[in-house]
Parts: structure tokens; C-alpha cells; sequence
């Protein structure tokens, strides 16, 4: 096991109801998309604390805000609103010159090593060049001692033989070491590590986790490592996060979370990943659907469109119908599909946001009734029902009633929260999560 | 949507009746078998041995692992087998595809195969996916160009039929690349190369970039695709976990040779090669507790270590290991190894079983 010391309770930098929201420009991309007001959440109200010496993980799907989280921390991208508190002052609001004194306190690891080094500069230059633009050194050779020193301390040795490399003479692993002696360099107190080990093989990944554990110890490092990969996370991270569209669903110690993950997305991840262990091999069950857009994302709960536990207050509206039917739509004919999309005036109605819906018939409100009413027969268990409040004919329409959404907030639970409206006995008749497993 | 042609709309879900029936029909075992594959690349340092005398064979249907460290020759091989590899390479050896051999073929016919009969994926899917065109005209250009003699309409409905079975559902088929998510445009673009039914694909790495659900739908499509279309599967990756899931067997590849090949339960549970035991040490699961890892790095190809090229860094090297190359040995039924720990003894002179000492290996000697 790595030394994971017990992490003293004072905060390195804390997070305060952080938003960053790209704002979505009449690129090409967003005018073909018809999208051209609003903005993407990339990050949205997030409040976390980041205590000195810990390594806190920071897990999340591919779109889910974590890189942008990164970089906030770093002043590398203004927040929308919210503040970083980094040792009294809020790193969100910092002017640039301050930010530049900031950042030596604060690295960033990347997780592409090649793109992070310049091919033209050769290790020595490179490492020490965050001594030259901090003006941390004062002759030249102290510059070079302390390019040796770092050099050493990842690893990179005989030290004489990659002071003159350069980037294409390095393997994959070899650049990645360097781009961590270059980030502990100026000694920082926080490495912001995003996705560092995934694009490495197994084996040097293993080399260079255990590097970081090896510098947290000597260095007193506090790490966000941000990745998808849980099992490293499992690993190398004393706390996780766990992200999903902007937002933090679960946080608290990681050997809680992965023994008892309590919100279903974490459940969902857990359950999703494949073990090598040839006596394992049962299919995974996977939550449905994509993704949401984060310019677009879900009312209520985000993770509702796929949550196996949904139930009312979750956030239901006209567009989870829409992906009811189009997920309907690819396990039946081709000829039924025309049948049934045939039923409606215009399918764009059911991108309709609010509580209550009308659905055009093309010909008759009845037959689209009918069809509703099948797919109800037919899967009574869908989560979609348990939101749909009214449904009924008024003239050539169809009208659907949703119940009133809910945002869920974290809620504390022992050492973790959560942020799910099972856990909340308000809202959920017994307010337990196994009680609900089908 | 679509204008819907007049046509009446054909039956549905009926098995595919097509060249793939066919193929099926064959009652030939091997898809493919290679013998003593050879593949190098000239470069001023002298040839780069990427793959090595290597010999594999591949069912209909079948799905095969191929694990190993970077730069050990997966993509190498994985490329050879399609007749995809770049001007400065050459091959020796056979690869025997339904019969043909592929090798000395004329770069045309090759060309001929792509698409109906190989298909490739990659890992990074916008890149071969055009911004400006419609899903739809991506399948129709595709579609046109290998099968000509389909009707608009019938190409349509081959396209909707493949790329429902990705979960992505109709009415988004004129919809542009960028409409879509990272993980849909993976199974769009996948969608693109089975809907040609290929008879063999080649994927490598086609998950690495991707989060755990995506991967696992994407894991789950192509064994969807094997038991309907008896596709033939080889699934570079370094992902032993999903290896394990979505293989029949696993082939394990160091330095430019398969040193273990086997079904994939035997050969992950009872590794017998040296190199596979500590390949599945390193891999970082669920019940890890402890980093491992393998000193030292896999050698340059273009001067690779005499014997077994696995011997400087091998724990359980022999005298005999740097001396002799290993020859394939059956451990068990279906089961191969190339490692003197299993034989032959009639080869190992007395004595040359001795442990051999090795020197210190440095910890940035990485790969
Ligand atoms: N510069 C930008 N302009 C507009 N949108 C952006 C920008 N950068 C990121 N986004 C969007 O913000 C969201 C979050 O992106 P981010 O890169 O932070 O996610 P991530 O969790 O790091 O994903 P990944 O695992 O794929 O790296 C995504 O929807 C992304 O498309
Ligand atoms: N076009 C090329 N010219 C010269 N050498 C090459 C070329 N492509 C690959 N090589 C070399 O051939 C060897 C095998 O490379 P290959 O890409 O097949 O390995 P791999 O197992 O797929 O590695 P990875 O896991 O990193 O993808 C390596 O030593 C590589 O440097
Ligand atoms: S609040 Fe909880 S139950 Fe409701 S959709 Fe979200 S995760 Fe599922
Ligand atoms: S042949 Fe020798 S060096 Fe090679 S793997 Fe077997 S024991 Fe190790
Ligand atoms: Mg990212
Ligand atoms: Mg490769």
C-alpha cells in the first residue's frame, strides 16, 4: 500500500460554488447546431476542499468539466462565477501578475507529455526554464545544480545523458518524467496531474504513479488528479471526486466510495469497468443513453436521462419521451419506425422544455395516445412513467404532465456526500438507495 | 426526416442475406492463418524487426487479444494482416486470407479487399469522419463505392440497420459529425466500417481515449458483431481487462514475436511465460494494493538481445535463454509458449538450465 498519510485538516485551497460556462460564439459549429445563444457548463457550482498533502481525484466521463476544473485552479481560465481561495486570495480574481507568482506554486501536469514539451528545447533548457521566467536562481549554475537535482529526482539518470536530449529521443515515459521534473521545479505545493499516466502502457504507468507517490512523500505535494481510469484512481487518490456534466455528484474518502458507492452514476462506474480476472466475466450492465449536451443539460438531476432510479422529482420533461422513442426506435423495424414517426405533426415539439407538453397528432391524437400507452404496457418499470403526471387528448394533441423538477444538492453522509434525491427523506418515501434496486 | 421513397418498405430483421451468408457458409476453419510473418522498416539505423516470425490463426467469428508493451509491433502486425502498412515496410512470410495469400499481391487488389472484406478501426474518430458531411452521405459515399449495385434505397436501409445496431436511432441520420458525442461518433464511425459487413476487423486501441461506459458499449457492439456476422475480430489494446472480456484468445507480443498464445481464460489465469506473468503484475485493477512493474524497457528492434529477447529483463532467465531463441512449445491443449522454462529439455544442454545473473537495469530504461 502507499503511504497515505492521514491527511491534516487544513485546507490548501478551497473551492467555492465555482461555475466556469464557456460561452458558445456564432461559431460554424454552434449555427449548425442552432445553438448560437447560450453556453456550455462546463463547470457548474462546485464546492470542494483541497487539504494540504492529500491526493484528491477528480473522476468523471469525457465532457464532465473535470480539465476545466484543473486549469481554473491554476488561473489558467476565469471562472463565471464562484472563487478559488488559495492561501487567502481567490486565484479566480487574481490579476495576471499575481497569477504569474501563483503559478509556482501551482503545476500542471499534462496527459499528452509529447505536446507539452517544446521539440526545439532540450531537457536541460527546458526543466530550467521555469527557473529563468520566475527568476528563481541566481547564476547559471545554480540553475543547472538545481536542473541536476530535479533530473535526479525523477528519475532521469545518468543525469549528464538527458541534459542535451531532446523530446524525440524520449520514450513516452522518459517525456513525461521530464515534464514532472519541469512542473517540481520551482517548488510547487500543488500538481494539478490531468489524465498523466493514460496514454502510457501499463508497466510505465505503474513507473510513474509511483514516481508521484515518491515526490508527494519527499516534497510534500498535494495532488487533484484528474482521470477517468478508477482503478488508478482507487489506487493513488486518498479522496475522490465523482463528476458528472459540471457538477460533483459524490465526494469522500476513496476507500468509502469504492466499498459503498452510494449515487447511481458512481454505481454505474463501478460496475462498468472490465477486470482481468479470467473468472470475472459476466456482461456489465450499462446505464442507457448518452451523454448530454452540456449546453443543454437535463432539468433536475442531470444524470435523470440515465439513471436506472429515477423517480418523480428527478427532472422529467418532453425530451426524455424523445429519447424513449428513439431508443425504441432502434431495436424495431424499419417499416414500424416509419409507422409510428408518421403518428406525429412535427418530432421537434418534443424538444419543448416546461412541466407540460403538446404533442401534435399528424392525423388523429388518438393513435399517438395508443402508442404512448403501449410503450407503457410494455415496460411498465421505465423511470420515465414515474415522472409523468397527466396524460390526455385535448383536441388533435396529445398532453403530457411532468411532475415539478428538483435539483439535487450534496447531502453529507458520514465522511461522504452525495448529491442524489434518494439519500433525501424529504423527497424519497424511504430514502434508500438498496431498497430500490430492481 | 427523409422524403421516404414509394417503395414498399422491405421486411425487416430478417437475417443479413448476403456476402456475409456466404462467407459464413465456407466451412474452412481459418479465416486467416499466417506463417513466419516478417515485417520491417527500413530506416538509416538498419531494418526495424517489427514483427518477427510470427504465426497466428483466426476463425470466423473468433476474437483475439493482442496484448504487450509499447512498441513491442501490435499496430505493425495488426496493419501487415490488412495489407495496410506504410511504402518503407516489407513483408515475408504468408498471410493466408480465405484462402489468398495476401502477401505479394498487387497494392490494387489489396485495395479491392478493403471495406468488404477488412475493416479497420482506429482510435481517434473525428479524423476520418468529414465535418461537412451528413451521417447519411458518409454512408451512402461508403456504401456506393464498394457496393454499386445497391439502390438508394436499399443502401439507406442497410445504413439505418447497421446504425441502430450502435444505438444511434434514425432520426438522427442526417445529422452532421459534430451533432453527436465523442462516444457517438465512435459507434457512427464503426457503424461505417461493419456496414460493409467485413468478414475481419482490426482494432486498435479503439477504446484507449474513451471513458469506462463508452468503452463497455463499445466492447458490447463488437461482440454483438461477431455473433451476428461471424466477424472476425484481432483487438490491439492495453487493456487486459477488456481483453478479457471480449476475446476467445489472447496473444501476447513482445518484441516484434508472439511469445504466449491461448484461449483467454488459460492463458490469464495460468500465464506460462515469464513475460505474461508480469504483464498482467503490472496492470493497475480494482485489487490493486501494490505498484509492480517491469524493469527496464523493450529493446530497440533494430538490434534486439540474442536468444530471448526477454532475457535482460526476465527474472527467471536461464543460461540457455540468451543463448538459444525459444521454440513454440504446447503447454496445454491450445495453449502455446516460446520460453525454455517449458522445453524442450531435448534442447537445453546440461547445465544451461542454471539461473542466469543479471545486471542492475535502471529505472528510466523505460519504454
Ligand atoms: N474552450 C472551450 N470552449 C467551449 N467549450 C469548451 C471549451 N473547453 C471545454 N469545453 C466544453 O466544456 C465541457 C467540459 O470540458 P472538459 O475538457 O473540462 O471536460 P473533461 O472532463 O476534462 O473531459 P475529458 O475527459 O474528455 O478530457 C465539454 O462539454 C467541452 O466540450
Ligand atoms: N513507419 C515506421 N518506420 C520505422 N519504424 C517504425 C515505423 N512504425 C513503427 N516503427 C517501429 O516499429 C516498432 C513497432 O511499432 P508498433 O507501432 O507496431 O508497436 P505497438 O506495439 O503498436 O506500440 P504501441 O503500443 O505504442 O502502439 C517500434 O520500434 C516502432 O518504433
Ligand atoms: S436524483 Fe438520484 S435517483 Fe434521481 S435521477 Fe439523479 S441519481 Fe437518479
Ligand atoms: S526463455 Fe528464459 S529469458 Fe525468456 S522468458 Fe523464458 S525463462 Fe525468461
Ligand atoms: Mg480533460
Ligand atoms: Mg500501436
Amino acid at each position: 500500500m502507499p503511504t497515505k498519510p492521514d491527511p491534516t485538516d487544513d485546507a490548501l485551497i478551497e473551492v467555492r460554488d465555482l461555475s466556469v460556462h464557456y460561452r458558445l460564439g456564432g461559431s460554424a459549429a454552434a449555427r449548425l447546431l442552432g445553438r448560437d445563444t447560450g453556453a456550455v457548463r462546463a463547470v457548474d457550482g462546485v464546492s470542494f476542499v483541497l487539504r494540504r498533502g492529500e491526493v484528491l481525484g477528480l473522476v468523471g466521463e469525457s465532457g464532465s468539466g473535470k480539465t476545466t476544473l484543473g486549469r481554473a485552479m491554476l488561473g489558467l481560465v476565469r471562472p463565471t462565477s464562484g472563487r478559488i481561495l488559495y492561501r487567502g486570495r481567490d486565484i479566480g480574481a487574481a490579476r495576471e501578475r499575481d497569477l504569474r507568482r501563483l503559478r509556482r506554486d501551482l503545476q500542471m501536469i499534462f496527459q499528452d507529455p509529447h505536446a507539452a514539451l517544446n521539440p526545439a528545447m532540450d531537457l536541460g533548457t527546458a526543466i530550467g526554464h521555469p527557473l529563468r521566467i520566475h527568476r528563481l536562481a541566481a547564476t547559471p549554475a545554480a540553475r543547472h545544480r538545481r536542473v541536476v537535482e530535479a533530473l535526479e529526482r525523477v528519475g532521469l539518470v545518468p543525469v549528464e545523458q538527458f541534459l542535451g536530449k531532446y523530446p524525440a529521443d524520449l520514450s513516452g515515459g522518459q517525456k513525461q518524467r521530464a515534464v514532472i521534473a519541469r512542473a517540481i521545479i520551482s517548488g510547487p505545493s500543488l500538481l494539478v496531474a490531468d489524465e498523466p499516466v493514460s496514454m502510457l502502457d501499463m508497466s510505465v504507468r505503474a513507473k510513474i504513479l509511483d514516481l508521484m507517490l515518491e515526490l508527494r512523500r519527499d516534497l510534500g505535494l498535494t495532488y487533484l488528479y484528474i482521470t477517468h481510469d478508477l482503478a488508478t484512481a482507487k489506487f493513488f487518490c486518498d479522496r475522490v471526486a465523482i463528476c458528472y456534466l459540471g457538477k460533483i455528484v459524490e465526494i469522500g474518502p476513496t476507500t468509502q466510495i469504492f466499498a459503498e458507492p452510494r449515487h447511481p452514476y458512481t454505481r454505474a462506474l463501478l460496475a462498468a469497468i472490465p477486470e482481468p480476472d479470467p473468472s470475472r466475466t459476466v456482461m456489465r450492465d450499462l446505464p442507457r443513453g448518452e451523454i448530454p449536451d452540456a449546453a443543454r443539460p437535463p432539468t433536475g438531476c442531470a444524470f435523470h436521462p440515465r439513471c436506472p432510479h429515477a423517480f418523480g422529482p428527478c427532472g422529467w420533461e418532453a425530451r426524455d419521451l424523445r429519447a424513449l422513442l428513439e431508443s425504441r426506435w432502434t431495436r424495431i423495424g424499419d417499416d414500424r419506425y416509419r409507422a409510428e414517426q408518421s403518428l406525429f405533426a412535427d418530432l421537434a415539439e418534443l424538444d419543448t422544455p416546461g412541466r407540460r407538453i403538446q404533442i401534435r397528432a399528424a392525423a388523429n391524437a388518438q393513435g399517438l395516445l395508443d402508442l404512448l400507452t403501449e410503450m407503457r404496457a410494455v415496460d411498465p418499470a421505465e423511470p420515465f412513467w414515474r415522472g409523468v403526471t397527466d396524460i390526455q387528448i385535448d383536441g388533435d394533441r396529445v398532453v403530457i404532465e411532468f411532475a415539478p423538477p428538483v435539483e439535487p444538492h450534496l447531502l453529507p453522509m458520514d465522511e461522504v456526500a452525495v448529491s442524489c434525491h434518494l439519500y433525501d427523506a424529504n423527497l424519497s418515501p424511504d430514502a434508500q438507495v438498496s431498497d430500490r434496486t430492481p | 426526416m427523409s422524403a421516404d421513397r414509394d417503395r414498399p418498405p422491405e421486411p425487416e430483421d430478417a437475417p443479413p442475406a448476403d456476402s456475409r451468408s456466404e462467407s459464413s457458409a465456407r466451412t474452412s476453419t481459418e479465416l486467416l492463418a499466417v506463417r513466419d510473418l516478417r515485417i520491417w522498416y527500413g530506416t538509416d539505423r538498419g531494418p526495424v524487426r517489427a514483427v518477427d516470425r510470427v504465426s497466428l490463426d483466426l476463425a470466423p467469428g473468433q476474437a483475439l487479444g493482442l496484448v504487450g508493451e509499447s512498441g513491442c509491433g501490435k499496430s505493425t502486425l495488426g496493419r501487415g494482416l490488412l495489407g495496410m502498412l506504410p511504402p518503407a515496410a516489407a513483408t515475408d512470410g504468408e498471410i493466408r486470407f480465405q484462402g489468398r495469400n495476401l502477401i505479394g499481391m498487387s497494392p490494387a487488389r489489396l485495395r479491392s479487399l478493403h471495406g468488404p472484406a477488412h475493416g479497420m478501426i482506429f482510435q481517434e474518430p473525428l479524423t476520418r469522419l468529414d465535418p461537412l458531411m451528413r451521417v447519411s452521405e458518409h454512408f451512402e459515399e461508403t456504401l456506393h463505392t464498394h457496393q454499386p449495385d445497391l439502390t438508394r434505397d436499399e443502401a439507406r436501409h442497410r445504413a439505418l440497420s447497421a446504425l441502430r445496431g450502435m444505438g444511434i436511432p434514425p432520426t438522427r441520420y442526417r445529422s452532421y459529425p459534430h451533432e453527436f458525442s465523442g462516444g457517438m461518433r465512435q459507434r457512427i464511425m464503426i457503424a461505417l466500417t461493419l456496414v460493409l459487413r467485413p468478414a475481419f476487423v482490426v482494432a486498435d486501441e479503439p477504446t484507449t481515449a474513451l471513458d469506462v461506459l463508452v468503452e463497455a458499449q463499445i466492447v458490447r457492439i463488437l461482440a454483438d458483431l461477431r455473433r451476428n456476422f461471424a466477424t472476425a475480430l484481432l483487438l490491439i489494446t492495453h487493456n487486459l481487462g477488456i481483453v478479457a472480456e471480449s476475446c476467445d484468445r489472447v496473444a501476447v507480443m513482445y518484441a516484434g514475436r508472439i511469445v504466449e498464445e491461448g484461449d483467454v481464460r488459460q492463458v490469464f489465469g495460468a500465464p506460462a511465460h515469464p513475460y505474461t506473468r508480469e504483464l498482467l503484475a503490472s496492470t493497475i485493477s480494482l485489487a490493486t494494493t501494490e505498484l509492480h512493474y517491469i524493469p527496464g524497457a523493450p529493446p530497440d528492434l533494430v538490434d534486439p538481445p540474442p536468444g530471448c529477447r526477454f532475457h535482460p529483463r526476465c527474472p527467471e532467465a536461464m543460461r540457455v535463454c540468451p543463448a538459444r531463441d525459444p521454440v513454440d512449445v504446447e503447454v496445454d491443449v491450445g495453449h502455446r509458449a516460446a520460453c525454455w522454462l517449458h522445453g524442450p529439455e531435448s534442447l537445453v544442454p546440461p547445465g544451461m538450465d542454471a539461473r542466469l545473473t543479471q545486471g542492475a537495469i535502471g529505472v528510466a530504461d523505460e519504454a
